[in-house]
């Protein structure tokens, strides 16, 4: 059924007849187009990359991170509208702020994730606010070690061994799919995060992008740092060489 | 004897300030101001440390020295900084000296019923060129001087200066007026003078001694050239210049 | 920051004065708080901790305190830690009220959380931390509503050793050798004859070895504090905090006085 002209995609508190809400569905659109998002709940830590795409070679390299921290233990990942991915990250470290200032410990990722996911749903309830444009990729080692989860735009959040989002998610959740997540260490993933992002990023139809990749785990101390940059570029090689050997 | 202390009830009021010593003065010249004051820093008879600043350079050509309670000191002289900050912004040149004064005076009466307990001292250059100090009280009550000290020893320091820089109590030979401004070596030695004193009189003076003197554009700089311990601060090439001077005081 | 725009508001055309050369400051709005008159602000320190002993060496700077926590002239909590490093390159000790230091280790815990996040690589030191912490404290005491603590923040500033203090009054300074409460009557002058002028070869055995000297004739005169304290250590190796060390001391002097107390023969 299509939605267009039938009124009932003008606003986020209308059902269409079959109980769609079609601003979600448009929402989720906007994520459907965005540079690829990955995260993998390994062994002994979690693993975030994502496939930025470079618009105009003058941008600064580096800027505009879709990578961001939310708490010591915690990353996010945005796919989707980067300023709505902003907005979120901004939310989610309120939440765990506040989560401190009350129980004065730091806030699971469950939890977060339950406060986050509320406040998006809330976005899908009234007609003078549009849903937000953009799904996250949620990671953190806490209390029950190693954890990932992914918030879409309709509020609701699933927890994932591998989750993938944006443009290539399909393939690569099928090579998500091939991996032995759970014996793989951190650094193991690191390599084969970076392999899938190259994997997925379609050189004929898109422009440039920039590898962009964080970490979690016993290597980091527990803390969500950005993959050493040494490390980054020895992933970037082998994905360029197991693309090659691929092909 | 029974302890009757604790059946009355009692109220203990927080009190909001205190008093952390040190004395600054400011004389001007004809075409120069100097403003000093010495840099302990005490509670009590505790000497806090030897070190902390009372006079801060404002702009290229005023000096402001500020003492009294030193917490609303440094945050008034913050304060003062960021509205000339501001000026600036607004305005493209700096704040003259006797807007200065009257910004400070503002600043100081809009408090009048939380005070900064800080008097302060403003010193530098006027637009004409002539060297200027203005003196204020807590709440903002100014006026334009020629010399004036203030905060522990002025009690110390004032007397002595109404004889050295007015002549107050001073007879001239006949035919030899007494000059309107004296010269600046003799200014600096007067300063010098009155900061041994204190020190050797009152126990919230020493450590060192801080004297910034500000010059009018195009003056000589010829009597600070031997002068020990001085150091220059100026920025434009073409404009007033300043200088700071820092000398040791008793320590005990 | 708050999220709902409903809440943002706009700016209105009468708070923006386009002659003036500064932005007009906002108050937030406040709802008037009917029992405001009777509010509770003044307040007295009631969980204390005693003084807190600082010096630069030539490597860092080094502080101690003791374990204990007094709630007035009964030992309460002896086993309380008053040295709390924050980031890699500072280190704070507070006495005065324990209360009112666990909530600025919070403020400073979540303050450097929030550096954390903006994920520029940058971390506070400690010039910024006790600039931070003498805001708090100054704008606190002008809302007669004071953190009645004093506090000593050290640490490595740019490879420099750096030391100072804030008090409840908003009081700041900086110095090779800083004491808070009855440290800063019998310890500073001992600490001030060690150090002055020997910063930069004072080792950190000599330090250490002072910080005791000093805690045991603390412990000696000072009814409020304890024979079991922490060193704190800041070096280009980072923050460490040492285990509790105790203090010998040996009171047989005591023996032979007479004159006062339950013995008067």
């Amino acid at each position: 059924m299509t939605s267009i002209g039938t009124g009932y995609d003008l606003s986020a508190s209308t059902y269409s007849p079959d109980g769609r809400i079609f601003q979600v569905e448009y929402a989720n659109k906007a994520v459907e187009n965005s540079g690829t998002a990955i995260g993998l709940r390994v062994k002994d830590g979690i693993v975030i990359a994502v496939e930025k795409l470079i618009h105009s070679k003058l941008l600064v390299p580096e800027a505009n991170r879709r990578i961001q921290t939310i708490d010591r233990h915690i990353g996010l990942a945005s796919s989707g509208l980067l300023a709505d991915g902003r907005h979120i990250s901004n939310r989610a470290r309120d939440e765990a702020a506040s989560y401190g200032d009350t129980y004065r410990s730091p806030i699971s990722l469950k939890s977060l994730v339950d406060r986050v996911g509320l406040y998006v749903q809330a976005y899908t309830l009234y007609s003078s606010v549009r849903p937000f444009g953009c799904s996250t990729i949620l990671g953190a080692v806490d209390k029950t070690g190693p954890i990932l989860y992914v918030i879409e735009p309709s509020g609701v959040a699933y927890g994932y061994h591998g989750a993938a989002i944006g443009k290539g998610r399909q393939l690569a959740k099928t090579e998500l799919e091939k991996l032995k997540l759970a014996e793989l260490s951190t650094r193991e993933a690191v390599i084969e995060a970076a392999r899938i992002i190259y994997l997925v990023h379609d050189d004929a139809k898109e422009k440039d992008f920039e590898l962009e990749m964080s970490w979690i785990g016993d290597e980091t101390n527990g803390l969500h740092l950005p993959v050493p940059k040494d490390l980054l570029e020895e992933a970037s090689r082998k994905a360029k060489e197991a693309l090659e050997n691929f092909e | 004897m029974p302890d009757t202390a604790h059946e009355q009830p009692q109220q203990r009021q927080f009190y909001p300030y205190t008093e952390n010593g040190g004395t600054i003065l400011a004389i001007a010249g004809a075409d120069f101001t100097v403003i000093a004051g010495d840099t302990r820093q005490s509670e009590g008879y505790s000497i806090q440390t030897r070190y902390a600043p009372k006079v801060f350079r404002l702009t290229e050509r005023a000096v402001l020295a500020v003492n009294g309670f030193a917490a609303d000191g440094n945050m008034f002289v913050k304060k003062v900084k960021q509205r000339l900050e501001w000026y600036r912004h607004a305005h493209a040149k700096e704040m003259p000296l006797r807007a200065i004064a009257r910004l400070i005076q503002t600043m100081l009466y809009a408090q009048r019923f939380f005070p900064y307990y800080v008097n302060n001292i403003l010193g530098g250059i006027e637009e004409d060129g002539s060297g200027a100090v203005y003196s204020f009280d807590p709440v903002g009550s100014y006026e334009r001087e020629a010399c004036r000290a203030a905060g522990a020893a002025s009690s110390l320091v004032q007397p002595f200066l109404d004889n050295q820089i007015y002549f107050k109590n001073q007879t001239p030979a006949p035919g030899t007026p007494h000059p309107t401004y004296l010269p600046l070596p003799d200014v600096l030695a007067i300063v010098i003078d009155s900061f041994t004193s204190a020190t050797e009189r009152h126990i919230e003076v020493g450590d060192g001694l801080e004297m910034y003197v500000v010059l009018a554009k195009g003056r000589s700089i010829e009597e600070l050239a031997d002068v020990a311990g001085v150091q220059e601060l100026t920025t434009r090439a073409d404009g007033d210049r300043m200088f700071v001077i820092q000398r040791e005081l008793k320590k005990d | 920051m708050d999220h709902f725009p409903t809440n943002w508001g706009r700016p209105r055309n009468e708070l923006h004065d386009q002659y003036n050369t500064y932005p007009i400051h906002q108050r937030p709005s406040q709802p008037k708080d009917v029992f405001g008159e009777g509010v509770q602000r003044t307040q007295q320190p009631i969980v204390t901790g005693t003084s807190v002993l600082a010096i630069k060496f030539k490597d860092g700077i080094m502080m101690a305190a003791d374990n204990l926590a007094s709630y007035g002239s009964l030992a309460r909590f002896k086993d309380i830690q008053r040295l709390h490093p924050v980031g890699t390159s500072t280190i704070i000790g507070a006495s005065g009220d324990m209360s009112d230091f666990q909530y600025l280790q919070h403020t400073l815990d979540e303050l450097m959380v929030d550096e954390f996040t903006n994920g520029d690589g940058h971390e506070l030191g400690p010039a910024e931390v006790h600039e931070y912490l003498s805001r708090v404290m100054y704008g606190r005491r002008s809302k007669l509503n004071p953190l009645w603590n004093s506090l000593l923040v050290g640490g490595l500033q740019d490879g420099k050793p750096f030391l100072a203090y804030v008090d409840l009054l908003g009081t700041t300074y900086s110095a090779s050798s800083i004491a808070t409460g009855y440290g800063s009557y019998i310890a500073i002058p001992i600490l001030r004859a060690a150090v002055d002028n020997k910063e930069n070869t004072l080792t950190e055995e000599d330090a250490r070895k002072l910080l005791h000297e000093c805690m045991r004739v603390l412990y000696y005169r000072d009814a409020r504090s304890l024979d079991k304290y922490q060193i704190g250590i800041v070096t280009s190796a980072g923050v460490s905090v040492s285990d509790a060390i105790k203090l010998e001391t040996n009171w047989d002097f005591a023996e032979g006085i007479r004159g006062y107390g339950a013995q008067t023969q």
